[in-house]
């Protein structure tokens, strides 16, 4: 799969059909750090694991404001994700002035699903190279929606996902639990996606307040971020507070986790 | 390269004047079309609804009202063909949101003095409320349980302002908006007894066919029939 004459340009087909290009920048997003997004009917959470380079450093921040009413969770190239967060807010704003309203994230996400595709169209470019779960409220039916782009271009709704390393564990969790989320308050929604994300911690490591963050949008909610001393409370209440290995159902992937996050 | 700036309104229509009442909103327009002191056309519409949802009237000048639903017709079939969820399901332009995106053309056009010589009335049912806008040429914007352009500011207001309740049936207010229009057009030179009344509520959005106000008794009113002052039964004083 790797390596081979046909993966040089984006604008190159291998003889299978497939962009290998693109592929690879997926992979990018599966070596970022997990993020997990789940809703009920009057909320939208994102979750994520915080990587930090070593002792000394920050934890690297993987949830964006975009708006009152949209909040975004990134998984791969911190740099990318950045660049599209600041695309997206300046489209909010417009949308803002000019009708007055904030902008549906169905029209957003679906203006963003179409700036990925140009990027694996094109000879000069590359794709983006970072995996994005939106959640948001749209103002003209009041619910509630969750997003996930990919590096592809394609544009998927859902009630529950989760991306980045050793999310299959996390996605596996929000399966068997995802039809108690509609009637799930916020709190509950919060505690579900902490315990997600604990299945997605590598080896020895915990989910703590340092490395967790939990962002809130909801119909009379506007965008919260609940860190640090806020966020141990949720943490309290976690049932599995350590990934045993036995869970682990991915390999662990040990490649330049210092670029992504 | 001079560019040309709007100086003034050449083809004109006169006020719309509209109401919110119990149930909807109801907007009300002659359809003369006047070229300076000129009664240039008898049958024009001035108000037109948007996607089946919402009513926009105008005053003032025609060919800026014409070149205005242009833009907004498109901006109208762009919100229903255009995002990928439009596809699955209906999304469309609501009445606030066009009176906003018409207040931030209308403003961008005077800030460059080059305006929309119009004011813009926008009337539509959304979230279980009624809604009624005016846009002037500047981008004035006011949402108002009354509205009335041009002379209808000065010889319908107080009518209405008079004789509204919010809890106005539909017949109610028709009577009230078709007395608002006679007035006009006793008192407006540049109005007419042909009128369009437009509707909309929460199932509906129409404009009836032009028809004329009975206006038969006219002459006949009081201050038409006795002498006053020094002129002879003309209605002056």
């Amino acid at each position: 799969m790797f390596r081979n004459q046909y993966d040089t340009d984006v604008t190159v087909w291998s003889p299978e059909g497939r962009l290998l290009q693109v592929e690879y920048a997926m992979e990018s997003v599966k070596q970022g750090s997990a993020c997990v997004g789940l809703r009920s009917n009057d909320y939208c959470v994102l979750g994520a694991l915080k990587r930090s380079v070593s002792e000394l450093s920050s934890h690297q921040k993987k949830l964006l404001e975009i708006d009152d009413h949209m909040a975004m969770g990134i998984a791969g190239l911190t740099a990318d994700a950045r660049s599209l967060a600041k695309y997206m807010r300046n489209e909010c704003l417009n949308h803002k002035y000019v009708y007055g309203d904030n902008i549906p994230p169905a029209v957003l996400m679906s203006d963003l699903a179409d700036k990925h595709q140009r990027t694996t169209q094109t000879y000069v470019r590359r794709p983006f190279g970072v995996g994005l779960l939106v959640a948001g409220v749209d103002p003209q039916r009041n619910s509630c929606h969750l997003y996930q782009t990919c590096p592809s271009g394609n544009l998927y709704e859902f009630y529950a996902s989760a991306i980045g390393a050793r999310s299959q564990s996390a996605r596996t969790y929000l399966e068997k639990h995802y039809e108690s989320f509609p009637a799930s308050s916020k709190d509950e929604l919060i505690v579900h996606a902490l315990q997600a994300l604990v299945g997605c911690v590598s080896g020895d490591d915990e989910l703590t307040k340092e490395n967790g963050s939990i962002a809130v949008v909801g119909k009379n909610q506007n965008y919260i971020l609940i860190e640090g001393e806020e966020l141990q409370p949720y943490l309290d209440k976690l049932e599995i507070k350590r990934n045993d290995d036995d869970d682990a159902e991915e390999e662990e992937s040990e490649v330049a986790e210092a670029m992504e996050t | 390269m001079a560019n040309k700036h709007t100086t003034r309104p050449i083809t004109t229509g006169t006020s719309v004047v509209g109401l919110v009442y119990d149930g909807g909103v109801l907007l009300a327009a002659d359809t003369l079309l006047s070229y300076g002191s000129m009664a240039k056309s008898f049958n024009t519409p001035r108000m037109v609804s948007i996607a089946d949802r919402v009513l926009l009237g105008a005053s003032g000048e025609y060919s800026d009202f014409q070149e205005i639903v242009s833009r907004v017709e498109a901006l109208a079939l762009a919100e229903t063909t255009q995002s990928m969820e439009s596809v699955y399901d209906e999304r469309t332009l609501s009445a606030k949101s066009l009176w906003n995106y018409l207040r931030a053309v209308m403003y961008q056009k005077r800030s460059k003095m080059n305006p929309f010589w119009n004011d813009l009335v926008v009337a539509g049912f959304e979230n279980d409320a009624p809604f009624l806008g005016v846009i002037d040429k500047l981008g004035t914007t006011l949402q108002e349980n009354l509205v009335a352009t041009g002379f209808g500011g000065y010889l319908a207001m107080p009518l209405l302002r008079e004789k509204w309740r919010p809890d106005l049936s539909e017949g109610e207010a028709r009577a009230l908006l078709e007395d608002c229009m006679k007035v006009l057009f006793y008192r407006d030179c540049r109005a007419s007894a042909r009128i369009q009344l437009a509707k909309v509520t929460k199932d509906t959005c129409i404009i009836s066919e032009p028809y004329e106000l009975d206006h038969s008794n006219g002459w006949n009113a009081p201050s038409m029939q006795r002498a006053v002052g020094d002129l002879d039964g003309d209605g002056g004083w």
